[in-house]
């Protein structure tokens, strides 16, 4: 198992690498010259030369990289172009939000998802059923701030229940801050749960036509005990997978719900990074979402062997 | 190496415990205040964004400003005097200035601020073409020498929209024009709350409690900046349609400019008043490349602008006409430069003049390459407009759509077409920033030096060394008149449209100034 994770963490430095070049060559092709977008709309072509200059963005491409790659290996990742703060410092001050809206969405999602994954598997083709399938493929065709917006108009504006927008740190007052987090938490786990009830579904069904699951059944074994112990266990292994890749869309997800909801995440410091062209930011966001889905990944790998004692590494 | 990581990871776990656990401090009346945009960058004259101007106006104080009648009046400056012949300019400060640290504000930090401004600001660049020396005569007073009269020395110093020259401490303005400063100590009449501010979240000004304002009422941006609220919170809100959202419910007080479309919901809306704070308004531009071919041919450039008719861009763009008005003028409508251009020019556009100048022109039909951006919403729809015009006018428009960040860097290109230049594009400035012809940056044209577009015409550059250098407002406004006849003479570039952006507050909030820029002294909460 150590040799697995030493292994895994060692494929790690790779991917980041090739994710360092990939990242920082498309930010220097695409069109965008953060000089031109401090100088503002009134300076001229010699000012944002000089602020090219600079920011030492008139060297050679592979200069930039390998001054920049240098600088990563020591732990260095910049100062943004923008907010005359380290990056370091910047993704600190985000990294609560999204972090907070993470953790909120995997809850919701997973303890809700599951239990009606499998007691639509249990029920198939019953009211329930159905209704579990119909809401799969809702939550997958709407888009996030489409089903932000409508929850602000129900919850918010018409029934006052909850704030439109904004966020408060847990460390200032929890009561505020779970209030904030209820309508971006469920704006973004209607996709994950749609994602995950129907997995569960999928693998609970298949798992129910097992033999085990017919003698656990002979053996007089209670629903409850042959689905929660014998059927869910064994279908869990698919239904992990998904909540690793569903980590991908939970990133992509959190830069649409934190601008929607205004929540001063890493998602909606991605965006504006982007907008502005702040390289060493984008670089290092992009760096760091890297390191995180490959490691929620290998500890998803990890989990598979607590299911499946056959899996061994 | 082991060094830095660790100073890395020590300021990633500081800050975020830091930002997790901030105190709450008594607060008292708070308004909370959304503006058009991030405000990211700090320092002023390292950048002309307004959200960045309107930062500097709560933290800084200027020598001048300019009133709601566009008079600059003293602000820092008690009494100034000027030589007999109009070289020396001496100016003392007002008694009691002080910065946000305790210590005095004295004249080395004006001269010192002032220098980096002129570093950086067109019209800072062009008063210190005038200025021989600067001389410090005491603590308060302090001289500038010219080297031959110039007749913008308060326009210049009362300068209200980007750059503004605003004073800071000797030790912050004595930092690389090029480089931002780092710190945030003003004399203004907030205190800007650095532990508590956090990018991409808020930013928190508290009341300046030793700030002595002017005994004089306020009046735009000059006058006694009295502040009324123990503080402001800049709160970043990137979506306009969760601004109105927030206002409607209580959530934020005041929004800079909420885009038009959403205007008619705001109306509905009980206890939201809209108000047209900045009543000169913006001004819509039209920007031709004079380096590539066609627009290098001044007679394509005039055909272009008898193209143009200003009503379909401002009814395109703002829709209500309460929010636009039809003015040919290039320097603002209802200000003392205002000239009417001539006939129904921008008015009412002429296809067939412009069809003949084309093929007198010798115009081959390459396609004109138009920059659309997509992402400032009051932008987007002139692009289209303009298409569809030059079009009727005889032209092939080839629209290309990207975002703003991709046009600002696209429009420094001198380059022709075929390697990533442009031919046409779209901005707009606030009105206080073209109110003549030499804080028009649109108007210089020094060839390479100007503006994006890089006009060339030595005879328009005679006119505004000229006004520039009269001192006399009614022979001024003449000249004026005559760099506007010159601009449209060598259609050096379009002004297409005047329009207006009201403000939105909660009605519990008043006081707030008729200015250029959204100020937040004098408002108050109930």
């Amino acid at each position: 198992m150590i040799d697995f994770i030493a292994r895994r963490l060692i494929a790690i430095i790779p991917v980041l690498a090739v994710v360092a070049i990939f990242v920082f060559l498309m930010l220097r092709l695409t069109p965008g010259d953060p000089a031109a977008v401090i100088a503002g709309d009134n300076a001229t072509s010699d000012q944002i030369a000089d602020i090219r200059t600079k920011l030492g963005l008139d060297e050679p491409i592979w200069t930039q990289f390998a001054i920049w790659i240098g600088n990563v290996l020591q732990g260095n990742f910049g100062e943004s172009f923008f907010f005359k703060k380290t990056v370091a410092e910047l993704i600190a001050q985000r990294v609560e939000p999204t972090l907070a809206l993470a953790i909120c969405t995997l809850v919701f999602a997973v303890s809700l998802s599951v239990p009606i994954g499998v007691m639509a598997a249990y029920r198939q083709g019953s009211l329930l059923d159905r209704a579990v399938m119909g809401f799969s493929v809702l939550g997958f065709s709407v888009p996030g701030f489409v089903i932000g917006y409508c929850l602000i108009y129900v919850f918010a504006i018409e029934l006052g229940w909850l704030p439109v927008q904004g966020y408060v740190r847990i460390g200032v007052n929890f009561w505020q801050f779970l209030e904030r987090m209820v309508l971006p938490s469920l704006t973004l786990s209607v996709g994950f749960i749609a994602l995950i009830s129907r997995i569960t579904r999928a693998s609970v069904l298949e798992v129910l036509n097992e033999d085990y699951i017919r003698t656990a059944r002979a053996k007089g074994l209670s629903n409850r005990v042959v689905l929660m112990r014998h059927a869910l266990r064994n279908a869990a292994v698919p239904i992990l997978t998904v909540i690793g890749l569903g980590i991908a869309i939970l990133i992509g997800g959190a830069v649409v719900t934190e601008s929607v909801f205004g929540l001063p995440g890493l998602g909606r410091l991605t965006v504006e990074a982007v907008l502005s062209r702040d390289f060493p930011t984008i670089q290092t966001v992009i760096l760091l979402f890297s390191v995180v889905y490959v490691v929620v990944n290998l500890l998803i790998d990890i989990s598979y062997t607590l299911f499946d004692p056959r899996i061994r590494y | 190496m082991k060094k830095v990581m660790k100073r890395t990871l020590a300021a990633m776990v500081a800050g975020a415990i830091l930002s997790s656990a901030g105190p709450v401090l008594a607060q008292g009346k708070v308004v909370k205040f959304v503006q058009n945009g991030n405000l990211t960058i700090l320092d002023p004259i390292w950048t002309t964004a307004y959200v960045t101007r309107n930062h500097g106006y709560f933290v800084y104080d200027t020598l001048f400003a300019q009133d709601e009648n566009n008079v600059v009046k003293p602000q820092m400056v008690d009494k100034y005097e000027v030589s007999a012949d109009k070289t020396v300019w001496t100016f003392t400060l007002r008694d009691g200035l002080e910065w946000h640290d305790g210590k005095p504000v004295t004249s080395e930090d004006c001269i010192a601020s002032i220098k980096r401004w002129g570093a950086r600001d067109s019209m800072g660049q062009k008063l210190m073409d005038f200025v021989k020396e600067f001389k410090e005569v005491s603590p308060k007073t302090f001289q500038m020498v010219l080297k031959e009269p110039y007749g913008l020395v308060l326009d210049s110093l009362g300068k209200p929209s980007s750059q503004v020259p605003f004073m800071m401490p000797k030790r912050v303005a004595d930092t690389d024009p090029f480089k931002q400063i780092d710190s945030q100590i003003g004399s203004g009449p907030f205190i800007y709350v650095n532990a508590e501010s956090k990018p991409g979240e808020k930013h928190v000004y508290a009341k300046n409690t030793k700030y002595k304002p002017r005994a004089e009422p306020a009046s735009g941006l000059a006058g006694g900046k009295v502040v009324k609220v123990d503080r402001v919170e800049i709160i970043e809100m990137p979506d306009p349609q969760q601004q109105v959202n927030a206002i409607a419910a209580g959530e934020i007080d005041v929004i800079e400019q909420p885009p038009h479309d959403l205007i008619p919901i705001l109306k509905k809306e009980k206890g939201v008043t809209l108000y047209n704070w900045n009543p000169l308004g913006h001004q819509f531009i039209f920007r031709m490349n004079w380096l590539q071919p066609p627009f290098n041919n001044p007679k394509i450039r005039e055909a272009a602008l008898l193209s143009i008719r200003q009503e379909d861009y401002l009814k395109a763009t703002v829709g209500e006409p309460e929010f636009y008005k039809v003015c040919t003028a290039a320097f603002i409508c209802g200000t003392p430069n205002a000239v009417n251009a001539p006939g129904d020019l921008f008015v009412k556009p002429n296809f067939e003049k412009s069809k003949a100048l084309l093929k007198e022109a010798g115009y081959d039909g390459t396609p004109i390459v138009l920059l659309q951006s997509t992402t400032l919403p009051v932008l987007t729809n002139t692009a289209p407009v303009t298409k569809a015009l030059l079009e009727q006018g005889g032209f092939k428009v080839d629209m290309q759509s990207m975002d703003w960040q991709t046009v600002v860097t696209r429009r420094t290109n001198k380059g022709p077409v075929s390697q990533g230049g442009w031919n046409l594009f779209h901005t707009f400035s606030v009105a206080a920033d073209i109110l003549n012809p030499i804080s028009t940056s649109y108007m210089v044209a020094n060839g390479d030096k100007a503006w994006f577009g890089w006009p060339n015409d030595p005879e328009m550059e005679k006119l505004r060394d000229a006004y520039a250098k009269e001192t006399d407002p009614v022979k001024n406004k003449e000249l004026a008149a005559a760099v506007q006849a010159r601009a449209l003479q060598t259609a050096q570039y379009g002004w297409i449209g005047q329009w207006y952006g009201p403000g939105a507050m909660r009605s519990n909030i008043s006081g707030w100034l008729k200015a250029p820029v959204p100020v937040m002294w004098n408002i108050e909460k109930k």
